[in-house]
């Protein structure tokens, strides 16, 4: 096993390196260079009658990014920079973009955190039943509406709530964005603020699991088939073991190895769906962030939030995999005999 | 094909005997009643695609003018490849000339066409003029949806053709070399497959000056082949340790041949599966892209686009239920063609 989460790792080292390679090379995608960016963002107006002064700043601005140095330098300088998290500042509005992620990370990273409690937490139930009960009318049942809400597009689904759910013109029901309340106070008793928040993320949080519960019941219910077909449960039945037993003790622990590693494939979709979610609900996470740097091609946020988002859905599938490792050891020995 | 005159005889005889692999998958897909609908839905959607022009245009499809038969939307073709100039008809406004005779288009806008005549939200709502309503700047839904099967059709059919270009090509390599080639390829789809790919995708076409959607297909395509290797490798592995190609060897062909010829159109089968799954994440990519603004210019108008205009004008429900409902409709029929076809090569299911 130790071999096997040491090549994992040893795979991880590269990998950074290359995305952040991707990430500086996005940088530079750009037409002209950041500093002249920077500058036509700084001096809206400014630009005609002062180009003296416009021309210095940009010299300052160039030596200041290292821009007058050979590339493979710059990437360089850029690497030691990320390692100290010194991300720069922000174009839109010249504060520190640690200070800016510190700020919404957190409320991203919950979502999330939740996001995957709640989707392996609905889907594992729903998955056992539809397979234990496969052929019934509420398994096809089942089986369809997981389907339907696996295809339902996530932004749809969440204008869809917006313009019916949190529209006076049709039902009020929730509020259209934020987390929490104008006037939320922390006078208020903890349920009051914990209702609020809840009344705040419902809506999103629902538009930002189904699809992930969608897919692992799916996943659940096929790998459950798998292992209720072998010959180990059929024997487990004849020794007498009560049904119940069989099936969570014997068969549903089997069928979980592939499920651990979907938490390979879902921080991606999770990640990569906070930025449409948050935009929507307007929620002050790093998805808002990147979405609102993107429009205003403010790099340093960019740049940051790419590496950052990168680095953790490197770090989610890496610990995917230790717990793949750890949950099938055959997987060790599969390795070992090769 | 060099092949002994003997063995040739010998080969209507088995062909009569079995079923070619393609017709037996083809067999069971048939079988599968959503499964059809959903490839029903998407030759109708090719069908609209081709026939846009003809269904929802500010044209009459054939007119009778001052004693001249005109085919003003066939003539617009003839002019887009330069066979014809519009003469004196260039600046007309085609909704105004007094025609003898008309046949207008079932939709008669264009998507771009604006009614500036539609003020309240109301006179904006489905109605008969405008059956599924407009935006707001009177910019036909319907018209819209009808035209925008066009981007969504070749998204996914051209970002899913550059994955497979690469994803087949890349996977046969990996499984028939095997060794050092295989790592090393292994070790890419280990990489691109950890790539926050929609972050990546929307950070390169947002950052990049002129955003088109061809930029958008090439991006998806390019972070998308990584399934379609792994499939192929896996296949090619398998198919590798079959006599058929140890006497394809033996028989001394080269390994571009075996390889292209003997060995790949077996692996080919569960590649469609991971294709058409493929097709339904692009057509997602695609029209999420849309929404949030990146991507397509302004003018363009696809589903996605349209359902962003609901965003700014939230009472137009009609903005947010029609062309949603068209991207969920494509995306599930491509699922379902994905799960039928699954199934329909799934070995074990068959009796």
């Amino acid at each position: 096993m130790w071999g096997y989460i040491a090549q994992r790792i040893g795979l991880f080292v590269p990998t950074l390196l290359f995305i952040t390679l991707l990430s500086f090379a996005l940088s530079r995608l750009a037409p002209g260079d950041p500093a002249a960016l920077k500058v036509g963002v700084g001096a809206e107006g400014g630009i005609t009658g002062r180009a003296g002064l416009n021309e210095r700043t940009l010299e300052l601005l160039r030596k200041q990014w290292h821009l007058d140095k050979p590339l493979w330098q710059q990437y360089l300088l850029w690497l030691r920079d990320l390692v100290t998290l010194e991300f720069g500042r922000s174009f839109q509005d010249n504060r520190p973009v640690l200070e800016k992620i510190a700020e919404r990370l957190p409320i991203t990273l919950a979502m999330n955190l939740f996001a995957v409690l709640i989707a392996y937490g609905i889907a594992i139930p729903l998955g056992v039943y539809s397979a234990t009960h496969s052929g019934t009318a509420l398994d096809r049942f089942l089986t369809f509406l997981l389907f339907a809400l696996y295809s339902l597009p996530s932004f749809w689904v969440a204008m869809l709530a917006v313009t019916f759910l949190c529209n006076p013109e049709y039902l009020a029901l929730f509020p259209t964005g934020g987390i929490r309340s104008i006037f939320h106070s922390e006078q208020w008793s903890l349920w009051q603020r914990v209702l609020d928040y809840a009344w705040h993320l419902a809506l999103p949080m629902l538009v930002y699991t189904y699809a992930s519960f969608a897919f692992i019941s799916r996943q659940m219910r096929s790998a459950l088939l798998e292992v209720l077909r072998q010959d180990y449960i059929r024997t487990a039945y004849a020794k007498g073991l009560p049904g119940r037993v069989v099936i969570w003790k014997h068969a549903v622990r089997n069928s979980l190895i592939p499920i651990v590693t979907l938490l390979a494939g879902i921080l991606p979709t999770l990640i990569s769906g906070s930025v449409i979610v948050e935009t929507i609900f307007s929620i002050p996470g790093m998805g808002e962030l990147s979405f609102r740097a993107l429009v205003a091609r403010d790099y340093p946020v960019i740049m940051a939030v790419f590496t950052l988002s990168a680095v953790l859905t490197l770090v989610g599938i890496l610990l995917a995999d230790i717990l793949y490792a750890v949950v099938d050891p055959r997987i060790s020995f599969a390795r070992r005999a090769q | 094909m060099s092949m002994p005159k003997a063995v040739q005889e010998t080969l209507p005889q088995l062909e009569e005997k079995g079923e070619s692999y393609g017709r037996m998958v083809w067999r069971q897909f048939r079988r599968n009643p959503l499964g059809m609908a959903s490839l029903g839905f998407v030759l109708l959607l090719l069908l609209v695609a081709l026939l846009a022009d003809f269904l929802a245009n500010d044209k009459p499809i054939v007119a009778r003018y001052q004693g001249r038969w005109l085919f003003p939307v066939l003539h617009e073709y003839a002019v887009g490849l330069g066979l014809a100039s519009w003469g004196e008809l260039g600046r007309v406004d085609w909704r105004q000339l007094p025609y003898e005779w008309a046949l207008w288009p079932p939709v008669p806008y264009r998507p771009e066409t604006t009614d500036p005549n539609l003020q309240s939200l109301r006179e904006r709502a489905p109605s008969k003029r405008h059956w599924l309503g407009t935006d707001e700047i009177g910019r036909d839904v319907l018209a819209g949806i009808l035209h925008g099967t066009r981007y969504a059709l070749s998204i996914g059919f051209v970002a899913m053709g550059i994955a497979l270009a690469i994803g087949i090509v890349l996977g046969a390599l990996a499984g028939y070399y095997g060794g050092m080639v295989d790592i090393v390829i292994s070790r890419l789809i280990e990489l691109v497959l950890t790539l926050p790919t929609f972050f990546l995708i929307i950070t390169v076409v947002a950052l990049v000056q002129e955003g088109s959607i061809w930029l958008v297909m090439a991006m998806i395509g390019l972070t998308g082949w990584t399934s379609i290797a792994r499939f192929v490798r896996g296949e090619v592995l398998r198919v590798r340790a079959m006599e058929y190609v140890t006497a394809a060897q033996a028989l001394g062909y080269s390994t571009r041949r075996i390889v292209f010829r003997h060995v790949l159109p077996n692996a080919l089968a569960p590649v469609l599966v991971a294709a058409a799954f493929g097709i339904a994440n692009a057509v997602l990519i695609e029209s999420a892209l849309s929404f949030l603004g990146f991507g397509v210019p302004p003018t363009v108008v696809t589903w996605g686009s349209m359902l962003a205009k609901a965003r700014g004008s939230i009472a137009s429900w009609w903005l947010v239920v029609f062309p949603g409902a068209m991207i969920f409709l494509t995306v599930a029929a491509y699922n379902l063609i994905g799960d039928a076809l699954r199934d329909a090569l799934d070995p074990r299911l068959r009796v």
